[in-house]
């Protein structure tokens, strides 16, 4: 191993010590980040907040964009380079559910926390901890809260960034609060789609088949289900949420599958897709209802390969921190760099339980060397590591 | 006096309050300093949010408040543990002022707060706040640090779910809007003017709170107002609305206990300042019931309004504050 980036793994304890003597004010971002509600497509207030602190934190440029990201730039010395570190704004929950935190002694409970209000309060806690530990960059680090991510919002906002930004990047961290261990360097292919199924008002009851909307939406499942999948290219068609019918004594009208294909092979999402398109088509011919067949987001396969620098260095950071490295493939933020060619990774923040749920509980000692992982990374692709022109002693 | 006049000028938003760093500025011109003081009982769940997000965004990123102080009147839970262990002073009320006789109550500790907590200022803040936030002290000590004529800052919340264009009714709670403000607009029609009387959260400057006594349990809210209301005008109150307080609702019958022990406190306030006649001698015991089996029966709860004298007549505290100007 270079010598030099053996040194910088030997500080990854004094980056772990630093986030310790910091953590008051990480656990207070996290806190008020999460307690602000932010929906896919209403992350304004969210968004507000986070340019708030970079304006207290004297960063350049704070300002948001068409897309509503949350943007700030922390000037590096030379500012050759521009490095991205990313978090999402938008959560799965919304507006109406209590976002209120609880903290207690170890651990921090709330709806949206490791999804991504951590990873937040990481990015927005950076500038501070960057001085605390006397770190200065050579490169300019562009910090951006982005909007529109997550299901319909289809990673709009980095998108928005990454399509009209007036800067080049060279890479990108995406930081999500769990779990730590997690890299992601490549993306797979991705299809998301959702099955909209409804019974016209005047829809003959008698005809044969007449099922209403539950039944029906079930035979398109099984249908779905019975496609074959192959084994090479790794391929899932993963049933993510079914909505349908309202009570006893009324029959079901309509009913709404929401789902995920996700393969190796970004054609074979697209055959896959195809085929379920024509189970609707099908199905709606033989019932006579509405079968309405939507895709709300793609994703191309791609991404660095796993000797690149900048994932193996990753790697090697995380394991210095005596963590062991989860490599797996992301559907998310790290897709856009992927389709722009800009080497990026995503990492986890922390442990946690209830992801996703509305009492998802996060572990507060792991955040530590979270951060220290994530410190070390930026030191590292300011290095040159992430592009192999580490700068040599 | 002008009530609506007073609502204008002494009512103020959260927001107005927000810039830090000027409000820093403000405080450290004014020399003051601002101590917070949470009172706890068993309070585990949300005492080491409120440590956290006071300590950091009042004390690190900017210097507003001086000291924090949770005082305890004997928690069984780990409520002083997870306070400490979040970086806040911690005291058992029974230890501050060991030689007086031991009582309890919330009002107590409030009260001993001012013997033990060194700020020109004290905030007090309730330890059951659910979505605690910056402002919920900023917001208090903005007008005391602006305004010198402003005494006692009390806070409310009005923060509507759904509201169309037009007028609404604004206001308190159950206790609040079928005891207090008609006890108030019988007695003192200008009090009516604080909308939330009884909330838990309020700033005041100390040379205020050593000359009233504290009753030291439900009534410590209400006899404050009277008292300073006594003692100044309402040019010495400012209220702040902050928005929404997200704690544990009370029952109702909780709320019948608590409305007692506070016409205890209004009657003999009432009496003493010559508001009503002399009184005679009253029950101290309410009176619930509960059924089984279709029987009827009586609970009985005894409920005494004790009261601390004003602070400055502790000798104790004299010969602290001595201590303190001499240095």
């Amino acid at each position: 191993m270079d010598r030099e980036f053996a040194r910088l793994l030997d500080r990854l304890p004094e980056f772990q010590a630093g986030a310790r003597e910091l953590s008051e004010i990480l656990l207070t971002n996290l806190v008020m980040i999460s307690e602000i509600p932010a929906p896919t497509f209403g992350e304004h207030r969210r968004m507000q907040f986070l340019l708030d602190r970079f304006n207290e934190y004297e960063l350049q440029n704070c300002s948001t964009d068409e897309a509503g990201n949350a943007l700030g730039i922390l000037p590096g010395r030379s500012g050759e380079q521009n490095i991205l570190v990313v978090g999402h704004m938008d959560t799965v929950f919304p507006e109406k559910v209590d976002h209120t935190v609880s903290i207690e002694p170890g651990a921090v409970t709330g709806a949206g926390i490791g999804d991504d209000s951590l990873g937040l309060a990481a990015l927005v806690t950076l500038p501070q901890m960057l001085s605390h530990l006397g770190i200065e960059l050579n490169a300019n680090l562009i910090f951006m809260g982005s909007a529109r991510s997550l299901g319909r919002g289809d990673i709009e906002g980095i998108r928005f960034f990454l399509d009209n930004r007036n800067v080049p990047i060279s890479s990108g961290i995406c930081v999500e609060g769990v779990k730590l261990g997690r890299l992601s360097y490549a993306s797979i292919g991705m299809l998301r789609g959702e099955i909209h199924y409804r019974v016209p008002e005047e829809y003959d009851w008698t005809r044969f088949g007449a099922g209403g909307a539950i039944v029906n939406m079930n035979d398109v499942i099984n249908r779905i289900l019975e496609i074959p999948l192959p084994r090479r290219p790794r391929t899932s068609i993963v049933l993510n949420s079914v909505e349908a019918g309202a009570s006893f004594n009324t029959i079901p009208r309509q009913a709404t599958l929401q789902f995920e294909i996700r393969s190796e092979s970004g054609e074979l999402v697209n055959r896959l897709g195809d085929q379920i398109s024509d189970i609707c088509a099908e199905t709606s011919s033989q019932t006579g209802a509405e079968v309405e067949f939507n895709v709300l987001a793609r994703r191309q396969p791609g991404g660095i390969g796993f000797s690149h620098p900048l994932a193996a260095h990753a790697r090697s950071i995380i394991k210095a921190l005596g963590v062991n490295p989860r490599i797996s493939p992301s559907t998310s933020e790290l897709s856009a760099f992927i389709d722009q060619k800009i080497p990026a990774v995503t990492i986890g923040l922390t442990q946690g339980e209830h992801h996703n749920e509305v009492n998802e509980r996060l572990d507060i000692e792991p955040v530590y060397l979270g951060i220290a992982q994530l410190v070390g990374l930026l030191v590292a692709i300011d290095e040159g590591y992430a592009d192999g022109s580490e700068r040599l002693a | 006096m002008d009530l609506n006049a007073w609502l204008k000028s002494n009512t103020f938003h959260h927001t107005a309050f927000r810039d830090l760093r000027e409000l820093v500025e403000a405080k450290e011109r004014a020399g003051l300093t601002i101590s917070l003081c949470i009172p706890t009982l068993n309070e585990e769940k949300t005492i080491g949010k409120e440590v956290v997000i006071f300590r950091s965004e009042l004390m690190q990123r900017y210097p507003l408040i001086d000291e924090i102080a949770i005082i305890d009147s004997g928690s069984t839970d780990k409520t002083l543990e997870i306070a400490a262990n979040f970086g806040a002073d911690t005291y058992l009320a029974s230890d501050i002022l060991p030689d007086l006789e031991q009582k309890r109550g919330k009002g107590e500790n409030l009260w001993k707060a001012i013997y033990q907590l060194k700020g020109d200022i004290i905030v007090y803040i309730d330890a059951d706040i659910k979505n605690i936030h910056p402002r919920f002290v900023y917001g208090l000590v903005g007008p005391l640090i602006q305004r010198p004529e402003i005494q006692y800052v009390k806070a409310f919340y009005d923060r509507p779910l759904a509201f169309s264009q037009g007028i609404r009714p604004s206001g308190g709670g159950r206790v609040t809007e079928i005891l207090i403000r008609p006890l108030f607009s019988l007695f003192f029609p200008e009090l009516t003017a604080i909308i939330q009387p009884l909330s838990g959260e309020y700033a005041v400057r100390r040379e205020v709170l050593e000359r009233i006594p504290f009753p030291i349990g439900y009534g410590v809210e209400t006899s404050h107002l009277i008292d300073v209301y006594t003692l100044y005008d309402m040019n010495a109150f400012a209220q702040t609305d902050l928005d929404q307080r997200v704690h544990r609702n009370q029952p109702t019958r909780s709320l019948g206990k608590m409305a007692f022990g506070i016409l205890q406190t209004f009657l003999s306030r009432a009496e003493k300042l010559g508001v009503i006649g002399e009184l005679p001698d009253t029950s101290t015991i309410l009176r619930q019931f509960q059924v089984q089996d279709q029987t009827f029966e009586t609970v009985e709860y005894s409920i005494v309004e004790e009261e601390r004298p004003p602070m400055e007549t502790i000798e104790a505290y004299q010969q602290l504050r001595r201590q303190h100007e001499s240095r």
